[in-house]
Formats: structure tokens, C-alpha cells, sequence
């Protein structure tokens, strides 16, 4: 045991007892990093808010939604980015969107020093539609350009507005993925396939069937997310650490393993109609009894079924 | 302009570009002077799915591996991401930031990317194609949107008639091409009265540096006022000691 002070102890009781989906974006950060290590970069005393969110009558915030900076984890200096799920859906506007490419590209630039981004996300602002959809663009480009240059962009992923649209693209850029039972992860929303296609196709109330299409089981047990973890605070900072420790450079080697596991998924599991069936041919003995399974039995059963694909990713 | 009309302009010298499958097309044509540009796209509205995004990726990653510098053309008439349960169950965000992943590897690898978007394009499969290639020009007639405007008054709970009159008024958020010019998503209209094989032969040799010049663009246009500076900052901030 090496010897931590009183300070770091009732850190770690606090992120034991903290609920990743309960909790906001700053409380997420300030957790997450190591005691008192986070700098906050354009803060909310700045009041870069947004120039667009007045012509809808909307309130705007100080921060826009995204908390950017630095800080340190298990003493290793770290970059971050947290989306507030409670703000606008933590959906991606301009300002939003370009406090997020800015870190990216110190990433890039510095090269060593690893970024977690924290989603919480509808996807693009449609109030600033266009805006939205090209800094999406932008970020994944950042978000390249940094992987390719070596370093390491990790994506939590278990707030209340899970991570879709435009940003379940960018998580699929990311270097790996965290997810919790909570982090649903898709690009067409419930409501949005319903009223494209009806509620035979996708019944958007229908909570059970939402979260077995999009939800961080499932994700996992596809391969669509390396780790997963139960809801609190210190699970997901553990899965942080373990996650930043295992440098991959990206290059053509990945892409093309990537592509060799897209194509094997779609193989597989192309004709199945529900994720249940899914499950079942991965060899979970009782699909029917997933959703209800508990953190450290679906860890158990996950890590079984499946080993995280690093290098595919 | 439909596409043979599109490919005659563009490669008079000659093309083998052809439907595939699915609506989506693949070949090369002979640039003007020398060389080849490798082509590939969507057409016909085709909404991009997981078939879709895994068959353009994977003809993306042929061409990385055959080396060399070849720039690549990706022509674009597409729907929105296929919106179903099975493409989402199957991991579509994947499969879409695959294809936008090597889209962007093999443009820094020195096959500068050309987007040409010469009709519709929404949402996801905008963001995987067209936006994934370094520049983006279109023609006359392209109609990208970020989303229809039904589908964003479901998500947004207003009524479609005040999206419908907010959209004539309000550039930053309506559908259309001048409005997502403004932003800097697309970098030049090209003119559809002249040889497009002059005009991409004119980008390909003016064509500047491979860092992402969108936001300058979107600042000079006024259509995001605040991007570029708030990206810069950051980006300077972050790296101070």
C-alpha cells in the first residue's frame, strides 16, 4: 500500500460514491482527475458563449456546454474535455464544437500527452445546424491528425444524453472507449428513426428495446467499446488509467484491421433482427437475462465472450 | 448536371468510372497533363448504411495500399445515414467515422482528398463523405442540410412552420448550399458552364497545405464568426506550460 494522504483518501471515498450519470460535466472532471490538478482553459469567466442561440430566444452559457484544460491523473499530465449533458443536450455548437478542436490540435501538436473526452451528447446544435455539422468535421480531423502523431484520445461515455449523432462518429475515432450501462451510443436517435421510418420500425418509448439497441452492453459485447464499467466515478477514473498505459500509434495497419472487424460483424450478425439474437450467438448462454445483469457479472461474462480489439480500433 | 454529364466534363481524356452497386460508383479518370485521380462516391440519394460505408472504405484502403500519390475524387448525391434499427444496432457510428478515418489517413499520406457534392447529402453520411475529404466544392443544384426539417422539429419539439419561416432568415441553421458555404464546409462553387477538368485541375495545383483551413474560411465568410479564434486559443493555452 503506498501511503496516500487524507486529502486523496476522501477523494477516493467521493468517487466511490459518485454516480457518473448524476453527476455534471465539471463535477465529472474535477473527480476524475487527480485533487485540485484541474486548470480550466476559456472558462466560464470569459463568457465565450454562443453568437447564435439569442435568434431562438434561448438562454446561453458562459461555457457553451464543453469544459476544456488540463490537469493530472495518477500525477501523469493529461488533457480533457467534458460536455454538459444538462445544457442545450450537450449537443455540438460552434463555440461548443471549437473548444474541442482546440485541444485536439494541442494534442496533436504536443504529441505524448493523452486527451479524455467526456460526451454527453444529442449530437449537432440544431439550432446552429451548419455550424454543428462542420465542427464535428473538424474535430474528427483534429482527432486524426493527433492519433497519427501518437498520442491518445480516450472516450467516456455514460452521461444522460449518451453520445449520438455526430458524436457517436467522433467516439468512433477515438483511440478507445469506456462505456457504462448508461452510454448509449448511436447515430440516428430513438425519436429520429421512428419518425423517418414509424414506430413498427423503432418504438422510440419502448425503453427496454432503446437501451439493448444503443446501450453500453451491447456496445461492448459487439466491440464497439474496449472497457465496461459500473456507474460510478472511481470505475470509470480506473478504466482511464488502465486505458492511457497502452500507446498505439495509428496507421494503415489499423485501418485495415478495423476494417477486417467491421466486415466480420457485419458477417456475423447481419441478419439478426434484435440484440438479443446477437448475444446469443456470441455464446451468452441467456440473453434474456442481460439487461438485468449486474456491473461486475456482465464485466465477467463480457471479458468471456470477448477480448477489447486495441489494435482494430 | 447528372452524373455522365459530370465525368464527361471532368475527364475528357477518358474514365472507367461506373455504377457498382447499391448506388455507389468506382473508377479513375485521366487528369488533364498527366496522371490519374482515383474516383469514388454515392449517387441516386443512396442513404449511406453499413454496407454502404464498409464497401467505399474498403475501396479508400485499396488505394492507400497501392501507394503512390493519386488524389481522390469523392462524388457525392447521398441520402442521410440509413436510418434503421439493424444499421444501428450493428455499430453504424463505426462504420461511418471508418470510412471518414480513412478517408482523412489517406489524404495526409499525400492523396489529397476532393469532395465534389453535386446533390443531396444529410447528416451522418455528409459528415463521413463529403466533409471526411479535405476540400469540398459543389455544383450548382447540391443540396446538403444537416437534417430535414421534420425530423429536426421532432427533436427539437417546435412546430415545423416556425422552422420553416426561421430557415428563410437564419443561415447558421437552414438547409441549403450558400448557407453551409458561409460556415466554410464547402470551399468554392464550381461553375457547371465550364470544363470541370480545367477546374479540378486548377485545385489540384493550387491546392494549399494539408492543415484544416475551414475555420479561416468560415471567419472571412462570417458564417462562424468565432470558431477560428476560440480553436486557437485553446490550442495555445493548452500548451503553455
Amino acid at each position: 500500500m503506498s501511503a496516500r494522504s487524507p486529502v486523496e483518501r476522501g477523494a477516493g471515498q467521493q468517487r466511490k460514491a459518485a454516480s457518473w450519470y448524476e453527476a455534471s460535466a465539471r463535477e465529472r472532471v474535477r473527480l476524475l482527475l487527480d485533487v485540485h490538478s484541474f486548470q480550466e482553459l476559456l472558462g466560464p469567466e470569459e463568457r465565450q458563449i454562443s453568437p447564435h442561440l439569442h435568434i431562438f430566444n434561448l438562454p446561453e452559457q458562459f461555457d457553451d456546454g464543453m469544459i476544456v484544460g488540463k490537469g493530472l491523473l495518477v500525477g501523469r499530465k493529461v488533457f480533457i474535455a467534458a460536455q454538459e449533458g444538462r445544457f442545450m443536450g450537450g449537443a455540438f455548437g460552434e463555440v461548443h464544437g471549437a473548444k474541442l478542436t482546440g485541444m485536439l490540435r494541442a494534442v496533436r501538436d504536443a504529441a505524448s500527452i493523452p486527451l479524455f473526452i467526456l460526451f454527453d451528447t444529442g449530437g449537432v446544435r440544431l439550432q446552429e445546424a451548419n455550424a454543428g455539422e462542420l465542427a464535428i468535421a473538424e474535430i474528427m480531423r483534429a482527432l486524426m491528425e493527433a492519433r497519427i502523431a501518437g498520442a491518445r484520445v480516450i472516450g467516456l461515455i455514460g452521461g444522460r444524453a449518451g453520445c449520438y449523432g455526430g458524436g457517436g462518429l467522433i467516439a468512433g475515432c477515438c483511440s478507445a472507449l469506456v462505456v457504462s450501462e448508461q452510454g448509449r451510443i448511436s447515430v440516428s436517435g430513438p425519436e429520429v428513426i421512428e419518425t423517418n421510418l414509424g414506430a413498427e420500425e423503432f418504438d422510440s418509448k419502448d425503453r427496454a428495446l432503446v437501451w439493448r439497441t444503443m446501450g453500453g452492453k451491447h456496445r461492448r459485447l459487439i466491440g464497439g467499446a474496449d472497457m465496461f464499467v459500473d456507474d460510478t466515478i472511481e470505475s470509470f477514473r480506473i478504466a482511464a488509467v488502465k486505458l492511457m498505459r497502452s500507446p498505439r500509434a495509428f496507421d494503415a495497419d489499423v485501418l485495415k484491421s478495423e476494417q477486417s472487424r467491421l466486415r466480420q460483424r457485419l458477417d456475423q450478425f447481419g441478419s439478426c433482427a434484435d440484440a438479443r439474437d446477437i448475444w446469443r450467438m456470441e455464446g451468452v448462454e441467456d440473453p434474456n437475462a442481460v439487461p438485468e445483469m449486474a456491473p461486475d457479472a456482465f464485466i465477467a461474462l463480457a471479458d468471456k465472450i470477448r477480448e477489447p480489439c486495441h489494435d482494430a480500433r | 448536371m447528372t452524373l455522365d454529364e459530370i465525368l464527361s466534363s471532368l475527364f475528357p481524356g477518358g474514365h472507367d468510372v461506373g455504377q457498382r452497386d447499391r448506388g455507389l460508383i468506382r473508377g479513375s479518370g485521366a487528369l488533364q497533363g498527366d496522371g490519374r485521380v482515383q474516383v469514388l462516391g454515392v449517387v441516386d440519394r443512396t442513404p449511406i448504411g453499413v454496407e454502404e460505408a464498409l464497401q467505399l472504405s474498403e475501396w479508400v484502403l485499396d488505394i492507400v495500399a497501392r501507394g503512390g500519390n493519386e488524389p481522390i475524387l469523392v462524388i457525392v448525391d447521398s441520402g442521410s445515414q440509413r436510418m434503421s434499427k439493424r444499421d444501428e444496432l450493428l455499430g453504424l457510428n463505426e462504420y461511418l467515422a471508418h470510412l471518414a478515418k480513412a478517408l482523412i489517413y489517406a489524404d495526409l499520406q499525400g492523396h489529397a482528398t476532393v469532395g465534389l457534392l453535386f446533390g443531396h447529402t444529410a447528416a451522418g453520411a455528409f459528415i463521413a463523405t463529403a466533409l471526411a475529404t479535405r476540400t469540398l466544392v459543389a455544383l450548382p443544384g447540391a443540396h446538403p442540410e444537416v437534417m430535414d426539417l421534420p425530423s429536426m422539429s421532432r427533436v427539437t419539439k417546435l412546430p415545423i412552420e416556425f422552422l420553416t419561416e426561421k430557415a428563410k432568415s437564419t443561415p447558421v441553421f437552414a438547409p441549403g448550399l450558400e448557407n453551409l458555404a458561409r460556415t466554410g464546409a464547402v470551399c468554392a462553387k464550381w461553375d457547371d458552364k465550364r470544363s470541370l477538368a480545367d477546374q479540378l485541375h486548377m485545385l489540384l495545383k493550387e491546392r494549399g497545405e494539408h492543415r484544416d483551413q475551414r475555420d479561416a474560411l468560415g471567419k472571412r465568410r462570417n458564417g462562424r464568426p468565432k470558431a477560428a479564434d476560440i480553436q486557437e486559443r485553446v490550442r495555445e493555452l493548452a500548451l503553455r506550460a
